[in-house]
């Protein structure tokens, strides 16, 4: 673990970097569309991940913060009718806003206080989105975003989320490894011993908390933009399940891990709908499985792939 | 009095709120409707809190046992026998077998998990039980009717109230003292207090603490299923209903202490007189209220009212 990339890594994110931008090339909607999304969701679960795999909290709340940058993306574009940055911008800036207030409270507790704290928390995200009806669209959902003229297209609305999402990410990199991510993993390990060493452990967790919440409310905003409107099941409590278990299944102790997860579980949602419209069948099974055979997640799984075959030359 | 009725009507421009000074028996049923919700909404959240208590396992899987309960009762009671009180006996044995299976078959291989493992493990049966009952009764919205003998209401001196909901309101507390007394006075219910302080101490005594749980997860879980039963006349069984019920019951539990029976009965009172009085002062904003009670008690007393806090995490 150093603060650089290792010349593989950095290989296959550039390999990833240049297949996501041929993706328009094969001309095909559905799949520009299917690529959109799935980047939103490895965000989502990447942004998930520094609260879960690096300050070891589990936030059972955190569809709260993709809402909120979604449904402010939405209403300021639309109902205020703001230029794309400036909304953008405040999207993100409110999703800080409430991510500092609501980590202020929550990192004061820990386990499972905290995890039923964030659960508290989004309840009230999505208890507001549901009844603020004149703002929100209540149940209903605000439909009908207007994504500004330049973007409107398909193809050149996946090139703006492409180079987004990309920065998001690398951001997210750079803060995961930095001085500051190695003093996350020294509080998620051991919470007493990285206090007596001079960290202040309850500051680390809240700004996990807040990096979390901001980059889960960048993923919110663009998927408000990529399907034109925002529902209350974005911030209803399942959604947070779902994130967790896409960022569980590709494995909360790497960085790239819970990006893996995402595209894997989206992709499977997608073809499992094909056949039948028992997904959340299919989804329990696979997270039984997960759960009793693979708790480090996919990524756990390659390692242990890896280190078998490098043991058996 | 008048002039402050006057004041709330006009000057704060709070029909609900002047109503309910101005009609003492339209206050008086919202009283009622309170207990009677509340009541229901016991049942089910003391099951998950005794759970929680012994097993140290928060259930999310509790919310669908409930929508079980509500079908089971829909399907005996309402399509094969037309007994209500056989439909509720039904759903409450469906239960005691549904939990045999899922303790034996899946939880106890996770009580030295983490607690995300646990959580994502319930949410995993979540998932599997919501589609398996989709697949059962589809997804339509059945309608349950109130037993034959309590379609009617009762003349309480102030005002008429339905007798079905009178009757839940004397069943909670019934079903409170059962539960005390059996913690309290019984055997079992002594080890189970025992299993909670020291699992290990327990177990090297020679009792069987395997057996301890699942009767614990059985118990429950039969209060959830017999909660839906005797909520699915007012609240018609259909699919989604046990992502709601699920957040009610852990507000309720929370706020009163998690494993704490006691705590779960006024958690569920509060619940239910913020509900309901709050519908009626700041009508379509009930739902949020519950958790901003939430949030205070987490903020403030996060073992809950009458929980008591935990060795490290307080």
């Amino acid at each position: 673990m150093t603060g650089r990339m290792t010349r593989p890594v950095l290989a296959a994110c550039l390999t990833v970097l240049v297949l996501l931008a041929l993706v328009p090339l094969l001309e095909s909607n559905y799949l520009i569309d299917l690529f959109n999304e799935i980047m939103i969701y490895a965000l989502f679960a990447l942004s998930l991940n520094v609260i879960i795999g690096y300050s070891g909290n589990v936030s059972f709340g955190h569809a709260a913060y993709f809402a909120i940058g979604g449904y402010t993306m939405a209403i300021l574009l639309t109902t205020y009718e703001w230029p794309l940055l400036p909304a953008f911008a405040a999207a993100v800036a409110f999703s800080f806003a409430c991510s500092a207030v609501v980590a202020y409270f929550c990192t004061r507790l820990t386990d499972i206080y905290f995890a039923m704290l964030t659960l508290a928390f989004s309840m009230l995200v999505w208890g507001v989105a549901f009844k603020w009806r004149l703002m929100t669209g209540g149940d209903d959902g605000f439909v009908g975003v207007d994504v500004p003229a330049f973007i409107a297209e398909r193809v050149p609305f996946y090139y703006f989320s492409l180079v987004v999402i990309a920065t998001a990410v690398a951001v997210l990199w750079v803060i995961c490894h930095s001085a500051f991510g190695r003093a996350l993993l020294a509080v998620r390990e051991n919470p007493v011993r990285a206090g007596f060493v001079g960290i202040n452990t309850r500051l680390m967790r809240w700004w996990a908390f807040v990096v979390a919440g901001t980059f889960a409310g960048i993923a919110g905003a663009l998927f408000a933009m990529v399907h034109r409107g925002m529902y209350t099941e974005s911030a209803f409590w399942p959604e947070s399940a779902t994130v967790l278990i896409m960022t569980l299944l590709g494995g909360m102790y790497s960085f790239f891990g819970p990006a893996i997860g995402a595209a894997s579980l989206f992709l499977l949602e997608r073809l499992t709908n094909e056949y039948t419209e028992y997904w959340p069948l299919v989804l329990g099974t696979i997270l039984l499985a997960i759960l009793m055979f693979l708790p480090e997640g996919l990524a756990g799984l390659a390692q242990a792939v890896r280190r078998q075959i490098l043991r058996g030359r | 009095m008048d002039s402050l009725i006057q004041f709330v009507q006009q000057d704060l421009g709070n029909p609900g709120l002047a109503a309910l000074l101005s009609n003492p028996s339209f206050a008086f049923i919202q009283l009622m409707n309170s207990f009677s919700q509340a009541m229901n909404l016991f049942i089910i959240a003391a099951g998950l809190s005794l759970i929680f208590g012994v097993l140290r396992v928060i259930n999310f899987a509790h919310g669908a046992f409930y929508m079980f309960g509500a079908y089971i009762v829909y399907s005996v009671a309402q399509e094969w026998t037309g007994n209500f009180w056989l439909g509720v006996a039904a759903a409450g044995l469906g239960l005691a077998v549904m939990a045999v299976v899922i303790e034996r078959g899946l939880f106890q291989y996770i009580y030295d998990k983490e607690h995300l493992m646990q959580l994502l493990l319930t949410f995993a049966v979540v998932l599997i039980l919501s589609d398996v009952a989709k697949i059962i009764w589809g997804t339509d919205q059945y309608s349950v009717s109130y037993p034959a003998s309590m379609k009617g209401a009762v003349d309480l001196g102030v005002t008429f109230y339905p007798t079905y909901r009178l009757f839940l309101i004397v069943v909670g507390p019934a079903i409170a003292i059962g539960l005390w007394l059996f913690t309290e006075r019984t055997r079992f219910g002594r080890l189970t207090r025992a299993a909670t302080q020291d699992r290990e101490m327990l177990s090297a005594l020679g009792v069987n603490v395997p057996i301890i749980y699942t009767g614990v997860f059985i118990l429950g879980s039969v209060l959830a299923g017999i909660g839906g039963g005797l909520a699915a006349p007012f609240n018609s069984p259909t699919p989604g209903m046990d992502a709601t019920i699920i957040v009610d019951c852990f507000v309720i539990v929370i706020v009163g202490g998690l494993g704490s029976i006691w705590g779960s009965f006024i958690g569920a009172i509060i619940y239910g007189l913020v509900f309901n009085y709050g519908s009626v002062i700041v009508p379509n904003w009930q739902d949020v209220f519950p958790f901003l009670i939430l949030l205070a008690v987490l903020l403030v007393r996060p073992w809950g009212l009458f929980g008591k806090p935990e060795g490290g995490n307080a």
